[in-house]
């Protein structure tokens, strides 16, 4: 899960990292009154959950009440990278003197957390770190030790030098790190953290990403999140226990296993074909699974052949089967659909499905050959 | 030999009277694992497929002289279920559960940072199985052949699909190792990577990884200085789309790192056979064989 850079805002105040507050509105009208009660210059910035809004036209600095307007009425409703943006940001314009790229997540090798911290601030780190990797430090952080003064400050030395500075940092570190820890987010990204013309250490944007495993003890997310911001489908999927991801082709993927799911879509690109979806229907599945799954599939207009992979470990193949047999009942479904059943209970899952007009396949091999060919088919 | 579990594995199934783990402790007994204990709290004095139920891990060990254990509880109680195997010495704990916080397995982490008497595999994992002997998890044991093939995958069904492909050509396997799809994980490519290579019964090892993190560049270096035996891999995720999660916590391509081509190229350069399709490796296999003889 995501949130939004006001949400973020608030978080970083609450842990002490300074950082303006600011007003977020739905209108023009109430962006010019923002702006006329938190004094110009203000910067109008787009919320949306997507990277590179600046890039987009979705950031923008107005000195005067009628620039304020124009580009508040330029930013609501304009398309920003697939999603209508609702929302704006008025926020008081900071006096930048310098930018910093500060954020903290997992540190997969050391099993930690890590700071990733960069002079080059302000621009899209993923392109820093492609092109001048020199310029970025991390530095791990005991999980046993905490993030003490020490560490803070050791920290801050990677990016200044003066004892002011490096104090102020500190806090902002030790802020960062609290923050990660106690809000379990995997990743919280200031970016740019700045120096402004009074010397002081200010977080001017935020992106945080909220570790998806650990919802259950933070019901509280529910209600700052955000679910114009993602896809339908990827909402409706979770909500039933399926991992969904939408992709651009016109075959359907039904598979049980995250790595088994990835591999097919592998296989059915290395065959000619084109993945529609990844799709983990997951362990222990049961036949409302199945149609949850189904439905979601066929909300996709340019679906033109369907695939199910399914190998039985913890998933039993006549679950699957029976899954099967009742959606084929509920939705129409018009496109070829191709079954591969393999595993436990395979040959009770094979038995139900003799009935039915799914095309089987012997193996893995067979079922994407198969259902490439019918995808094909449907499109001549 | 094999490698982790054997018949003289005595197991303990924590979190044995949930749905899950009370069908799997069948599963295993019925595939001849010594199922020796179950624990779940408050639920003492309890038999599920004939398996006495206990309050503790502590108390089952003792009581059953068990040496490894297997969890199945929900991810709220199964950073604690781990800590609870660790504190009573077990030598190998396997956890099944899928998502766990990473904030609470980097805390397990730390605590058993230095306890290498107990190894942990998983969480997020399918366990393993050494065929004829033993098999720990939801692996299902009818697909598997007894030989002298090491089979490693950070995925579940993968490893299935590989495993199947190989029994089919009659090519039986040591021990297949499921290491789970966590970012953070007990048991990584590496350690059984090590584990295979000094096991007289393994004479080639196939591995499977995916995309997200570097563990397969870093058991590439490992392959290239300390590893003799044949490897065989595929890398699943070439057609993944950046910066999104594909199911797995740990399976995501983020800041240009952990993609399927910087894998392949770093097993290439390790001298790894590769192969387009997680089945295909059965015929790398096959065919080495065939060299062999």
């Amino acid at each position: 899960m995501n949130i939004h850079e006001y949400q973020a805002r608030e978080f970083f105040r609450q842990y002490g990292i300074p950082c303006a507050e600011g007003k977020v509105v739905t209108t023009v009208e109430e962006a010019d009154q923002a702006a006329r009660e938190l004094g110009l210059p203000v910067v109008i910035k787009a919320q949306v959950h997507v990277g590179g809004r600046g890039k987009a036209g979705g950031v923008k600095l107005a000195k005067k009440i009628k620039e304020v307007s124009a580009y508040a009425n330029d930013i609501l409703g304009m398309d920003l990278k697939g999603f209508t943006v609702q929302k704006v940001l008025v926020v008081p314009a900071a006096k930048i003197k310098k930018e910093y790229y500060v954020s903290i997540t997992h540190d997969r090798e050391n099993e930690q957390f890590m700071f990733v911290v960069s002079k080059a601030g302000g621009v899209d780190i993923e392109e820093v770190a492609e092109t001048t990797p020199h310029k970025i430090k991390m530095v791990t952080i005991s999980a046993a030790e905490g993030l003490s003064d020490y560490k803070a400050r050791e920290v801050a030395r990677t990016l200044w030098r003066d004892g002011l500075t490096i104090r102020q940092a500190a806090g902002i570190f030790q802020g960062l790190y609290n923050m990660a820890i106690a809000q379990d987010f995997s990743l919280v990204e200031i970016n740019p953290l700045i120096l402004n013309r009074e010397g002081k250490l200010e977080a001017i944007d935020g992106k945080v990403n909220v570790d998806d495993n650990a919802l259950y003890r933070h019901p509280d997310y529910e209600s700052i999140r955000d679910y114009t911001m993602e896809d339908p489908n990827e909402t409706k999927a979770d909500a039933a226990g399926l991992s969904y991801v939408a992709l651009d082709g016109d075959i359907g993927c039904l598979v049980n296993g995250a790595g088994l799911a990835m591999a097919t879509l592998d296989v059915v690109k290395q065959y000619g074909g084109e993945p529609a979806n990844f799709l983990d229907i997951g362990g222990s599945s049961n036949p409302e699974k199945v149609v949850k799954a189904l439905e979601i599939i066929m909300s996709n207009p340019k679906i033109k052949a369907i695939l199910f992979n399914i190998f039985g470990g913890i998933t039993r193949c006549d679950d699957v089967a029976n899954g099967l047999v009742e959606a084929f009942k509920r939705i129409n479904i018009t496109v070829p659909t191709v079954v591969r059943l393999t595993g436990t209970n395979e040959v009770e899952g094979r038995k139900i499905l003799e009935s039915t007009n799914l095309i089987s396949a012997d193996n893995m091999d067979d079922a994407i050959k198969k259902v490439v060919a019918a995808a094909k088919g449907a499109s001549a | 030999m094999s490698i982790l579990i054997n018949k003289d594995t005595r197991l303990i199934v924590q979190g044995i009277t949930g749905r899950d783990g009370s069908f799997h402790a069948g599963q295993m007994k019925e595939y001849g694992t010594q199922v020796v204990a179950g624990v779940t709290p408050g639920k003492k004095g309890q038999e599920i497929h004939g398996i006495p139920v206990f309050d503790s891990v502590k108390e089952a060990t003792r009581a059953t002289k068990a040496n490894a254990s297997v969890i199945y509880v929900p991810p709220a109680f199964a950073a604690d279920a781990i800590l609870e195997a660790y504190a009573a010495k077990l030598k190998f704990v396997t956890c099944i559960t899928e998502g766990l916080p990473i904030a609470d397995m980097i805390r397990v982490r730390q605590l058993v940072k230095n306890n290498k008497k107990t190894r942990l595999l998983g969480p997020n994992c399918p366990g393993l199985i050494t065929p004829g002997e033993s098999k720990v998890g939801i692996m299902p044991g009818s697909i598997c052949l007894p030989g002298r093939v090491g089979v490693v995958s950070r995925s579940g069904t993968l490893t299935y699909e590989l495993v199947n492909a190989l029994t089919q050509k009659g090519i039986g396997q040591s021990t297949c190792v499921g290491i789970g799809g966590d970012p953070i994980i007990g048991t990584r490519f590496v350690d059984v990577l090590k584990l295979f290579e000094e096991d007289s019964e393994t004479d080639m090892i196939c591995m499977v990884g995916e995309i997200g993190g570097s563990d397969e560049e870093i058991a590439a270096e490992f392959i290239k200085k300390k590893v003799s035996k044949p490897v065989f891999s595929f890398i699943a995720g070439a057609s993944a789309p950046k910066g999104k999660r594909m199911g797995h916590a740990g399976a995501i391509i983020s800041g240009g790192k952990g993609t399927a081509e910087s894998k392949i190229t770093a097993l290439k350069e390790a001298g790894v056979k590769m192969s387009d399709t997680p089945f295909g490796i059965a015929d790398l296999v096959a065919e080495a064989l065939a060299a062999k003889v």
